[in-house]
This record gives structure tokens, sequence and C-alpha cells, in this order.
């Protein structure tokens, strides 16, 4: 234990308060925000699929804080977390998850499909596996403009046993593109465990075959997954080295919102929340090391308690799309034949038995 | 006027918006130094460079996916598989991903590309190397979906679907590579997306029909003149968006209709093209629309078997008789 100390100590000792204090700050938002999440789709303000980061407020802080704004991010539909770190305020981000116009997709893509162009937030994907390859057509697109910056392709542990994985690695390496393949390894692909799907669980493993350097990360160690990213971000853009990160970390709840979690066992569940909450544990350390004390924890409560509140009432408060405009995203260039405003209102009405 | 093949008004156009445009990229398998397995990129690596013809591995749901990801940073990329057979093990990424990327986000973002594939079977192709799936695509909205006849409306789609922001699936056929035609010099005409063309003017029957089938149908037509009966030919070139108006015109001024396609019968393009016709011009129809496609079996490899399995002049001739009662 007193070995332990003294690494966190150690670690500890060139970091500036104020940016332990943010991310703790962006830790607890990302816990609330989800928290709230939950309770809003219970109350059937959300609909569809809802997946939460919870559990994995560090992996998503230390990730982001690596990044620079040349960056981009791909991620898989548990998404909602990374954009708000990201940089985008919760209020659109809420406002999506309540299919309103205001949301960050216009309301058109729902929790799975967040999207925020200017900060590089090239969107959440449903399909296991297929932001894969368009993350590697991103890093693709920087290389071949020359541009600054690297592509984060974020995925879940099961996605690794997909194809388009093993040929996103193939063309990734032959081309020596700057992008991360950042795997969130909560060792669960729903409820298959990673020894039940994958063949070579140590996932870091899995680029051996493409000649891709991988690592194994504490994901519940914001520090640690910051500087893993920072420095093979900087292998990514200057040398053109694909690198795997596999971030460990520990999934509070089921799969999605409404899985019932009944394929693990609730006590070693229960025991496990305690053992890796990032977010508690982050405190502990602020606190054991001076960086706060308890009235910065209760101010940093208070005050998220408050953003994510205003974040539901921007949602609540915001229109529904029109349906007139149910095929203003069809085609970005427009071309005879496809269906306008008239044909919306016209078809909808229908539909909506107005007729 | 220059006549040139289909093939040569391809790689020329795919020259001239290399030349054009630095964000347009040509990628696929053998296109480079193979210079393409029909050779529709001929010359193109030497005069551009690997840098803007990218030889790609065999793994088209990889590639696929990576022109779709580049493209939503700005670059144009013009992909071929080669053939559309191999398009089903990338079908996640055009279907899930590049069609609703656009809409699905808001519209924040573009998806400018073209996969370019020929479709359809020839020469014994055997089963799994001679299908037709432009159906399969134009029937998900999000995509574009072209299929020119000749190398005129080759040259002038391709080019409206590399300058268009949209993904587009450009249907060729092996078929029409060699076919010659009409192609104006130093003219930077496009032919629009989504628009009809009426191919030859008749009076008394309408056939419809796209790419290699509008070729068959104007030499039915063709022969038809010679025994006095009046073929309308209306070639689709975009299946989505379809141009339902240009159709109904000229069902309602011939009053019959014979709807031509290489895909499979049930559930294929005739079928579309079928119903919109029952719903926009019942009461102008003197007969029954009739229907030419392609049997339902796996292609088989024998070659007059495989032969007799496609529509052909046979068969299209065959239903104009039937639609003017004279079978």
């Amino acid at each position: 234990m007193a070995k332990v100390e003294e690494a966190v100590r150690a670690a500890l000792e060139d970091e500036d308060v104020g940016t332990l204090r943010h991310y703790y700050y962006q830790m607890l938002l990302l816990r609330r925000f989800e928290e709230r999440t939950s309770e809003m789709y219970v109350k059937a303000k959300i609909g569809g699929y809802c997946h939460l980061n919870l559990g994995e407020e560090a992996t998503i802080v230390g990730l982001m804080a690596a990044l620079t704004p040349d960056d981009y991010i791909f991620t898989n539909y548990r998404e909602h977390g990374y954009i708000i770190a990201r940089g985008v305020e919760p209020g659109p981000v809420m406002a999506e998850l309540f299919g309103k116009e205001t949301g960050v997709s216009g309301g058109r893509g729902g929790s799975m499909h967040l999207f925020d162009r200017a900060r590089g937030f090239m969107g959440g994907y449903a399909i296991v596996g297929g932001q894969v390859p368009l993350a590697v057509g991103a890093a693709y697109a920087l290389k071949y403009q020359e541009k600054p910056g690297v592509v984060v392709a974020q995925m879940g542990d099961a996605t690794t046993n997909i194809g388009a994985f093993y040929e996103s690695l193939n063309l990734a390496k032959l081309w020596r593109l700057p992008i991360l393949f950042f795997i969130v390894n909560n060792g669960y692909g729903m409820g298959t465990s990673v020894e039940n799907g994958s063949s070579e669980p140590d996932l870091y493993k899995k680029g051996g075959s493409f000649r891709i350097h991988g690592e194994r990360v504490d994901g519940t160690d914001i520090l640690a997954v910051r500087d893993t990213v920072r420095r093979l971000r900087q292998k990514a853009e200057q040398e053109g080295e694909p690198a795997i990160l596999d971030i460990t970390s520990f999934r509070f709840r089921g799969h999605s919102v409404i899985d019932a979690d009944r394929y693990r066992d609730a006590d070693a569940v229960r025991r496990s929340r305690e053992a890796f909450d990032p977010v508690r544990n982050f405190a502990t350390i602020l606190l054991d090391h001076g960086f706060a004390d308890d009235s910065f924890l209760k101010e940093t409560a208070e005050l998220v308690d408050h953003e994510v509140q205003e974040a539901i009432d921007f949602a609540n408060g915001s229109p529904e799309p029109k349906f007139e405009d149910l095929y203003t995203y069809m085609y970005a260039t427009p071309v005879p034949n496809i269906p306008g405003p008239e044909d919306a209102i016209r078809e909808v009405k229908i539909n909506r038995g107005e007729v | 006027m220059p006549v040139i093949t289909y093939r040569q008004a391809l790689n020329d156009t795919l020259g001239e918006e290399l030349s054009r445009d630095p964000n347009v990229l040509l990628m696929g398998e053998e296109i480079g130094l193979f210079q393409g397995s029909y050779r529709i990129t001929d010359g193109l690596l030497e005069e551009f460079g690997p840098r803007r013809v990218v030889d790609t591995p065999i793994a088209e749901e990889g590639f696929v996916g990576l022109a779709i990801g580049s493209a939503m940073l700005g670059l144009r990329p013009v992909v071929e598989i080669m053939t559309i057979n191999f398009i089903l093990v990338a079908i996640d990424q055009v279907v899930n991903h590049a069609s609703k990327i656009h809409y699905m986000f808001g519209g924040q973002v573009r998806v400018p590309m073209v996969i370019r594939t020929p479709s359809g079977g020839t020469g014994q192709l055997a089963a799994t190397h001679s299908q037709s799936f432009e159906n399969w695509f134009a029937y998900c909205p999000g995509l574009k979906v072209v299929a020119p006849a000749t190398p005129y409306d080759a040259k002038g789609l391709l080019r409206a679907a590399i300058r268009d922001d949209d993904p587009v699936i450009f249907v060729e056929s092996l078929a029409l590579y060699d076919t010659k035609g009409e192609v104006p010099e130093d003219d930077d005409y496009v032919v629009p997306i989504g628009m009809a063309e009426v191919k030859r003017q008749g009076s008394d029957v309408t056939v419809i029909s796209y790419s290699r089938m509008t070729a068959v149908a104007m030499q039915v037509a063709q022969r038809m003149e010679q025994e006095g009966i009046s073929v309308e030919v209306v070639d689709l070139r975009s299946l989505r968006p379809l141009d339902r108006p240009t159709i109904i015109e000229s069902v309602k001024k011939t009053n019959r209709a014979v709807v031509i396609a290489e895909d499979w019968y049930s559930y294929g393009i005739t079928a579309e093209i079928a119903a919109t016709i029952q719903e926009q011009a019942f009461d102008y129809l003197d007969a029954p629309v009739q229907r030419v496609a392609g049997l339902e079996v796996p292609l088989p490899y024998a070659k007059d078997l495989s032969a007799a399995s496609k529509p052909s002049a046979n068969s299209l001739a065959y239903a104009i008789y039937k639609v003017l009662g004279k079978k």
C-alpha cells in the first residue's frame, strides 16, 4: 500500500491543482449526467436504446485531456460522456436524447448518434465495429491533406471480434495512419464476457499480426489513461504509428438502461462498484494529497447538479423537429425527384390520421 | 462528334476529375499497377501517381468504410468495386453508414463519394459473379443510384456523381464497356442525377429500362419499327431518385408499358416501375404492364442455360407483342 501511495504521490508531483480539480469536475459531471439520463429514460423522456458511461468517467476524461483540437473522435453508441468531455454543452446533448430540434444531431440521431462537427466529434455509431473503418478513413484524410492531428476510434471490447476491426488494423498500419484504437474493455459485450468471446482475451495483443503496438491501461486511473494516450498520440501523429489501447474498467450497470444485468453476480457487481469507482477514488486522491477539500467536493457536486438540471430544463423546453423537415437532411446536394417539405406534410398527415 | 467506347468515356472522366479537383482520388483493388480488372483506370496511376490512384488490399468493408470516413473530412473518393457481387461484404458500410451519416447527424457532415461497380452477368461468370444488386441500394434513402446506358450518359453522370456531395452508387455493366457512342469533346456537360430520358420516341408502347437493357430495348425498338410497331424507350438513368414523372408521361401517351431489367423478377426494379405505373397511370392503360427480368436461379455456368436465364431481345419482343395483344 505504501508503494502505491508513493507512486501516486510521484505521479501527482507535476500536476497542476486547477487541472486536477477540472478533471474531477468533468468526471462528476458525466456521472451526474448519466444518473439523470437513466432517470429521464425511466420517465419516458428518452426513447430507443440508451447506454450509460457510468464507471467509465476516468477513461473518458483521461482520453479527452490528452487530445488536441486538431483531433477527431469516432465512438460507439455508449458515448454521452465522450461528447460532453470533448466540450459540448450538456444541454444540446440531453436535448438530443429527448429527440429535440436543438439536440446535437437535430433530434435525428438520438442517444446512439451524437455528433459535433466543430469539435471533431464525428459521431456515435450503433452497428458494432462500423465506426472503426470510418475512423481509419478520417486518419487517411488527415494524412492525405497533410494536416496535424490524430483520430481516435473508440470501441468496446467485443468489437475486437468483428472483421471490420481487423481490416481496419491492416489498413491503418499498411498506410501508416495517425489513429489510436481505443478499446473500452469493461469485461462484457452485452452479456458475453471477454473470455467467452475472444480467443485472445488480452485485447492489447490483438494488433500483433499487424505489427501494431498495444498497451493495457487501468481505465479507472485518469492520469494513466491521459498519459498513455498522450504518448501514443504523439507517435501516431509524428510517426504514423497506430496503436491499440486496451482500457480496462468496470461497467456499473447492465449493457443498457433496460438491461437487468442477470448474467453478472449481483454481490460481485456491488463490490466492484465500490472498489473501481473512478470518481470516488479520484476524490479520495485529491483529498489525501491536499488538492481539494470537502468544501470543493461539495461545491462541485452542487455545480454539476445545477448544470445537469439546466440541461434537462433546456431539453424539456426545446421544440421537436418539424414534420415539414422530415426530408430536410436527406441529401446534401439537391437533385430532381427527391421529396420535399410539401411531400412530408402530405404524407405525415396521412400517417397521423389527420386527413 | 467523336465516337468513343463506354470504357473510354469513364476513363476520360476519371482523369479529368482527378485533374480538376485535388481532393478527388481513386481507390480499389487492382486499379493501379494492374490498370483495372476491366481497364477502366488504364493509365491513371502513371499519370496521377499512387497518392491519387490507390491500390487497396482485398478488404472491401475496410476500404469502403475508409473512403466514407475520408469523405467526411473532405476528400472525394471514387471507389471501384471489381463487381457488384463483392460489395456485399461492404454492405454495412454502404447501407448503415454512407446512406445515413448526413441525415442521422442532422446535416452536419457530408459524404461526397462514388462507388463504381459493374452489375449483371455476361460470359458464363456463373452464380456468384453475375448478379444485379442495384435494387438493394436503390431501396435505401440517402443513397443516389445511377446506371448509365451510353458513353454520353456514362460521362455526364460520372461527372455529376463525383461533384455531388452525397454517396452515389454508379452502376456499370461489363457488356457495355465496349459499346460506342458519341461524346462531345471539350464540353464540361453533366447529366443530372434523378432524371430519366426518352431515348427514343414512339407511340404504341413504352419500354422502361436502364443500363444494358436500354441497349437491348433500343435494338428491339429499331427492329419493331420495320414491323410497324412504334416503341418509345424511357431510359431511367437514375434508380434513386427515380424520375416517375417521365415514366408516367410516356405511359399516358402510349397507353402500354413493358419494363425490363436484368435483376431477378421478384422484388426487383421492374416491380417498382410497374407499381408506379398502376398507381399513377391506371386509367391510361390499355393492357396490363408486362415485366421482363432475370429468371430466379443462381445463374448456371453452362453456356446456353446461362444465356437462357437472362432477359433478352427475344423476351422483350415477346412482352411487347403481349402488351399489344399479339401473343
